[in-house]
């Protein structure tokens, strides 16, 4: 077995036999021509040959992957017709003489180069953009077909990289997944993979031994690992991840865009838990309505001081931005209890889970809350935002906190700095006391979001991180069941909504509880979205209602 | 001469696809010769590559002239394409 190691830059595992790339080679002769119209009337119809050609991919492009994946190819058109590139080429043929072949490489080097040696890498990733249209005008010239896959069965293909016209060119039923020794993620390799859902790991470098051609290879492009002739066990294990990631395409594909309603018409929100921006790329990829609880502590945890407004406005402006006017529910610092950070040089405490933590530091310690919201709120003119208070017990701490966002509020106008007015206020329900007195504060939030993990903790006054307790440590629970029920009547009694954040939003044991109980919105991690669509749309709220509410908070098995 | 300035907003900057609509507008005002200014680089707006070039990122002041051909009207219509575009 040779294990190598890449990039994945697109999901999904694939077997197969190992192909390279077999690319139609042109070797480009250099000479002096004797007639330099003529020749250049020949760039010239090759060049108008290479801009038809093109439209067909782009339209090849757009029926395969959509508008996006066309725009490529019409703006390859534009590139073809550049003024600097044939201006070079016509200086090239016209005054020095040289042959069409030769013109067009030196002229798409230079632009090449030049693209190479920009700082951005986007840019630098257009040098592949001007060598693939150069290389498609030289072909024309030169009478060559492009190439393809001379192999019966599908295969996972090698290559050094491949320019997007090779992408696209290919034909997709041979192919099971991309290896490239070069590339970056935003090489088109990666993105037409992405796009159209071949797995792809980038960047094995010279590991990739051409002797390989045509042994086993499996690829994970979520772990960027590739495996030929792999063991029984590694075996096994990839093809039953493989049968997941399938089974969850299949979802996907059956589920995408499908609202979350249950038979007789009770609609939930769907919403992800995540823990960094690059999260969101999984949300969207799941189909999650938007995020109902973004740990903010990763801002915290990732600095060896605490991290300034400019930092931490940045990370909320790219989550929000990139969600795309979709609700982003921000929970601000939680650390304390098992999450410490040691710049904030907290002391120890006896029983850190009823200590000094969460929204407690920040009420302490206003001049770090202020610098987090002033961040929360500039970056509330990108996108929808919400704020959410975590551990919270009683009115006043909330009234305390909001009116911090009112000063915040007013500095920034004064400052002349843009933020929306439309931010909403919410708390975490994880102590009983907010639980048993969530009527009084449901008149002074916009939303409640149930965090069941500590709730349960809380409740039962059983700590969640000690393996002994496992037993006792019951989220279905009747207590924690009815202070759930009581939280969801007295947040509709005020007319605000109320969700779950903790991992019980996600157990399909309960679904049909939440459900019947009125929950308006469920957060849960991407993974569990549309296993979670699927239950709601099987569900018929009417028919379990009564009874199972009624067993559920009254079962003698688990009372 | 007529020209204005302009700060780009598009999160990705003048990429290729924006450059390539940019070229494509300029492309309809023929009687006019459009530059493309960043800092003490200046470009023909006619040339893709050589704005794609500039690496021009959101944030950037660019200044854009117009000469020749009715150049308060061009340049009050090139300002309205940077503002829905860019």
């Amino acid at each position: 077995m040779i294990s190598i190691q890449g990039k994945g830059v697109s999901t999904g595992v694939a077997a197969g036999p190992l192909y390279f790339y077999q690319r139609a080679k042109s070797t480009i002769r250099r000479y002096e021509v004797a007639d330099r119209e003529a020749e250049w009337e020949r760039f010239k119809a090759a060049q108008a040959k290479a801009i038809d050609q093109l439209g067909v991919l782009a339209e090849k492009a757009r029926a395969e992957a959509g508008d996006e994946a066309a725009l490529l190819f019409e703006t390859h058109q534009m590139m073809a017709e550049d003024m600097d590139y044939e201006e070079a080429i016509e200086g090239f043929i016209k005054e020095s003489g040289l042959n069409a072949e030769a013109a067009v490489t030196d002229a798409g080097a230079i632009q090449a180069d030049a693209f190479a040696a920009m700082d951005d890498d986007y840019f630098k990733a257009r040098a592949a953009d001007v060598k693939d249209i150069s290389g498609r005008i030289v072909g024309i010239l030169c009478g060559v077909v492009q190439g393809g896959i001379d192999s019966d069965v599908p295969v996972v293909l090698a290559a050094d990289d491949l320019a997007p016209s090779e992408t696209v060119q290919l034909d997709k039923s041979k192919i099971l997944g991309f290896i490239t020794s070069g590339g970056s993620g935003s090489s088109h390799t990666a993105i037409l993979a992405r796009t159209m859902g071949i797995p792809a790991i980038i960047g094995v470098g010279d590991q990739l031994k051409s002797e390989y051609e045509g042994r086993e290879v499996i690829v994970d492009g979520g772990t960027g690992s590739v495996v030929i002739d792999a063991d029984e066990e590694t075996r096994e294990r990839l093809m039953k991840k493989r049968a997941e990631l399938i089974k969850r395409q299949e979802l996907l594909n059956q589920l995408k865009g499908q609202p979350n309603v249950s038979k007789d018409g009770h609609e939930v929100r769907i919403y992800c838990n995540i823990g960094n921006p690059e999260d969101v790329h999984a949300v969207l990829e799941n189909d999650g309505g938007g995020i109902g609880l973004f740990r903010s502590e990763f801002l915290y945890l990732n600095c060896d001081d605490y991290p300034t407004e400019d930092y931490q406005f940045e990370a909320y402006k790219k989550v929000l931005s990139d969600m795309g006017g979709k609700e982003v529910v921000i929970r601000t610092l939680d650390i304390g209890a098992d999450k410490m950070i040691e710049y904030f040089q907290l002391p120890k405490e006896e029983n850190p889970a009823l200590g000094n933590r969460a929204l407690r530091i920040c009420l302490n310690r206003p001049e770090i809350f202020r610098t987090q919201l002033r961040a929360l709120y500039r970056a509330s003119a990108y996108g929808k935002l919400s704020i959410m208070f975590p551990m919270v017990a009683s009115v006043w701490e909330v009234k305390e906190a909001k009116k911090m966002c009112e000063s915040v509020k007013a500095e920034l106008t004064a400052e002349g700095i843009p933020f929306s007015d439309d931010v909403d206020v919410g708390i975490m329900i994880e102590t009983p006391a907010a639980a048993v007195i969530s009527d009084r504060l449901a008149k002074v939030v916009d939303f409640f979001s149930i965090g069941t993990n500590d709730l349960t903790q809380y409740t039962l006054a059983c700590d969640r991180q000690n393996n002994d307790l496992g037993r006792f440590f019951n989220a279905h629970h009747p207590a924690v069941l009815r202070l759930i029920k009581l939280v969801a009547e007295n947040a509709h009694k005020e007319g605000i909504w109320c969700g779950i954040c903790g991992e019980l939003g996600a157990d399909l044991e309960l679904t049909e509880t939440f459900l019947s109980i009125g929950i308006d919105e469920l957060s849960v991690s991407p993974r569990s979205v549309l296993p979670l669509r699927q239950k709601v749309r099987e569900t018929e709220v009417a028919a379990v209602k009564e009874k199972l509410i009624d067993d559920l908070m009254s079962d003698m098995n688990t009372l | 001469m007529k020209s204005f300035e302009y700060t780009i907003t598009d999160p990705v900057g003048i990429h290729a696809r924006p450059a390539g609509l940019l070229v494509k507008e300029i492309k309809g005002y023929s009687g006019s010769t459009v530059t493309l200014t960043k800092g003490d680089k200046s470009v023909n707006a006619l040339k893709l590559m050589a704005i794609m070039q500039m690496g021009i990122k959101q944030g950037d002041t660019v200044s854009v002239s117009v000469e020749g051909g009715d150049e308060e009207a061009v340049a009050a219509a090139i300002e309205a394409f940077f503002k829905a575009n860019l």
